[in-house]
């Protein structure tokens, strides 16, 4: 087993046309913590250099999206101008502080479990639940074990969207030790409000009740989104987690997670979060050794 | 004040959109049909920002509880006041106690009404735009009902009743069946058969088009995709890609096409093929149910031309309304 996280080299971004008002780069067909980084990295200097004309700037998993004005920025200007900078970035050299947060999950919850039985017709393997499903291809012998492997190391939040406050999270172990799943074969019309999910290489937390096509695992009783701002940890923004962040999941109990909720729903719960600056070369020579280090910034 | 005797089918406050939050997941909202709403704005001597109410498919009756300059655009659905028939695309005054009512429209899909000062809902993340899915914006972050009461801004006397905006730049609705679309994104998941398939398909608009995406039916999708081994992450369906933004326009390929409107979600893993320009996206929110459309292929050249050229013409009809 490598304990290292193995370097993916981008060899050829696609830069392409949104209709005459976004730029859509890919910079990889694949998922890699470099193509996410890079991602992370240049969007963050376009912010800084405050290119007149640009109006949205959203990274996502392996790629990002820029909206601009026409009027004020020709597309072909902007790519030009997207590629020099590529050639400048280093990712290596590129740290930024990440917020490490405590995120509770009770898995094989009976919430999450009640409307997965209600969709097996859509499911890849109708006589299991999700979670016997997701432990078996991914080799392991029970759910119990699986589960300690989605908990048992951090994950970095690598793109937030779909809906407002949804992040994907991507598990900071080498590939070989990536959990991998399918969607559904049909998405559901339905999934609960703070259900856990995993689809391709990506844990997702559903921040309101609606459709949904991953693999159901478990649901949290904390808030990704508060459109009221009424939790004391939304009082800046009404989403908590921020690509770059990293969530630490956390297998917990009914007890714990009745506790939890009824602070979440008082208003009073304030999130375990802890902060480190990130060094991409630091993690990639020894993920497990930083990781360690990761959740020791929690209380 | 605008009190709401009946709401139509579904009415809300739009503007020109919320941005610089789509990094977080927030959609811009805002109007479906932006010229319809930039010109309702105009002709009452509103910049493009103020707020506006978007009606779809059939209006609203609405009382008036204080003088007013107003003007309808976009779909027409034969407005009245007082039961005695107003133009469209004309300032018309209206006085405290008068009733506004909208009928069904029966080309097109949205009205816009503005009001001289704008329809005065609280900003949310500097817009007035509704967007229902977390409830935010407009009126309480939802579809108007009976008895819900409207503000309206101050008035900056710009106003003349009676004003009207030229026939030339009154669209016609009737005839917006070619959707031009910028192919790119991830278009080269698609074989050239498959390419030719997909532009050369009537796609018939589901009855599952709203403010979120006009969904589309069709010859099956899968089969004019190239086959590969999925890259790590992706997922195995060959419409599959590593979760990626979307722009608004673009058109996912999620069973059928799904072309994304302005309450889109924001990024997903469904391979998405192309791009409709800005200015069909205007012209897309107005087709309605069932009728079908197809796509051209243009490039970005013409795409750009095409804005520029509706940019001009939105400039000369601010003009004639400030003078």
């Amino acid at each position: 087993m490598t304990n290292s996280i193995q370097r993916q080299e981008l060899s050829s971004p696609r830069y392409e046309y949104g209709g005459d008002d976004h730029v859509f780069v890919e910079l990889s067909e694949e998922m890699s913590f470099d193509a996410n980084f890079e991602a992370q990295a240049i969007t963050q200097e376009i912010r800084e250099r405050d290119i007149p004309g640009i109006v949205e700037v959203a990274p996502a998993n392996a790629s990002y999206l820029l909206h601009f004005d026409p009027g004020e920025l020709h597309p072909d200007d902007l790519i030009e101008e997207l590629k020099q900078l590529r050639e400048e970035i280093d990712i290596t050299e590129y740290t930024w502080e990440a917020r490490v947060i405590d995120f509770p999950v009770l898995y094989d919850d009976p919430w999450t479990h009640e409307v997965m039985m209600k969709f097996r017709d859509r499911h890849q393997d109708p006589d299991s639940t999700d979670l016997e499903y997701s432990a078996r291809i991914n080799g392991f012998d029970s759910v119990d074990e699986f589960i300690e492997a989605h908990s048992g190391a951090p994950q970095m939040v690598t793109m937030v969207g779909f809906v407002p406050g949804l992040p994907w999270t991507f598990q900071m172990v080498p590939r070989e030790q990536q959990i991998e799943v399918p969607k559904y074969v049909q998405p559901r019309t339905e999934t609960p409000s703070r259900a856990v999910g995993y689809g391709g290489a990506f844990t997702a937390t559903y921040p309101v009740k609606g459709a949904g096509g991953y693999q159901l695992f478990g649901r949290t009783p904390v808030e990704v989104l508060d459109v009221d701002q009424e939790l004391p940890d939304f009082q800046d923004s009404m989403v908590l987690p921020n690509p770059g962040d990293i969530l630490n999941y956390r297998r917990i109990d009914r007890e714990e997670y009745d506790a939890i909720r009824e602070e979440v729903e008082a208003g009073t719960y304030e999130y375990n979060i802890g902060t480190i600056d990130f060094r991409p070369e630091e993690f990639f020579d020894d993920p497990q050794g930083y990781n360690e280090r990761i959740t020791e910034v929690l209380d | 004040m605008i009190e709401v005797l009946e709401p139509g089918l579904s009415t809300t406050v739009q503007d020109t959109g919320r941005y610089g939050h789509y990094h977080i997941g927030m959609p811009p909202s805002g109007a479906m049909d932006q010229y319809a709403h930039t010109v309702a704005n105009y002709v009452v001597g509103n910049d493009e920002d103020a707020a506006t109410l978007e009606m779809t498919y059939a209006g609203p009756d609405l009382k008036f509880q204080e003088d007013a300059v107003v003007a309808a655009t976009g779909a027409d659905m034969e407005p009245k006041r007082n039961g005695e028939p107003i133009p469209m695309w004309t300032a018309v005054q209206v006085e405290a106690g008068d009733v506004l009512s909208f009928e069904f429209a029966t080309e097109g899909v949205r009205s816009y009404l503005s009001v001289a000062g704008g329809i005065d809902v609280p900003e949310v993340m500097e817009s007035r735009s509704t967007y229902t899915l977390i409830g935010i914006g407009g009126h309480e972050g939802r579809d108007l009902e009976e008895g819900d009461e409207l503000p309206v801004g101050s008035a900056n006397g710009n106003a003349t009743a009676g004003a009207a905006v030229d026939d030339g730049h009154v669209p016609d609705y009737a005839n917006n069946d070619t959707i031009s679309v910028v192919m790119g994104l991830c278009d080269y998941r698609l074989t050239d058969e498959g390419r030719e398939e997909f532009l050369g398909t009537q796609w018939k608009i589901s009855d599952e088009a709203d403010r979120v995406g006009c969904r589309l039916t069709g010859p099956d999708i899968e089969g004019m995709f190239e086959e590969r081994e999925q890259p790590f992450g992706a997922g195995p369906d060959p419409t599959n890609v590593v979760d990626l933004g979307y722009p608004v326009g673009s058109i996912q390929m999620a069973g059928q096409p799904i072309i994304l409107m302005r309450d889109a979600v924001t990024g997903g893993g469904y391979a998405t093929v192309g791009t409709v320009t800005s200015i069909d996206r205007d012209m897309l929110a107005q087709a309605r149910t069932h009728n079908e459309i197809t796509f051209e292929a243009v490039d970005v050249e013409e795409a750009l031309d095409a804005r520029a050229s509706q940019d001009d013409q939105l400039e000369s009809i601010r003009a004639t309304f400030l003078e």
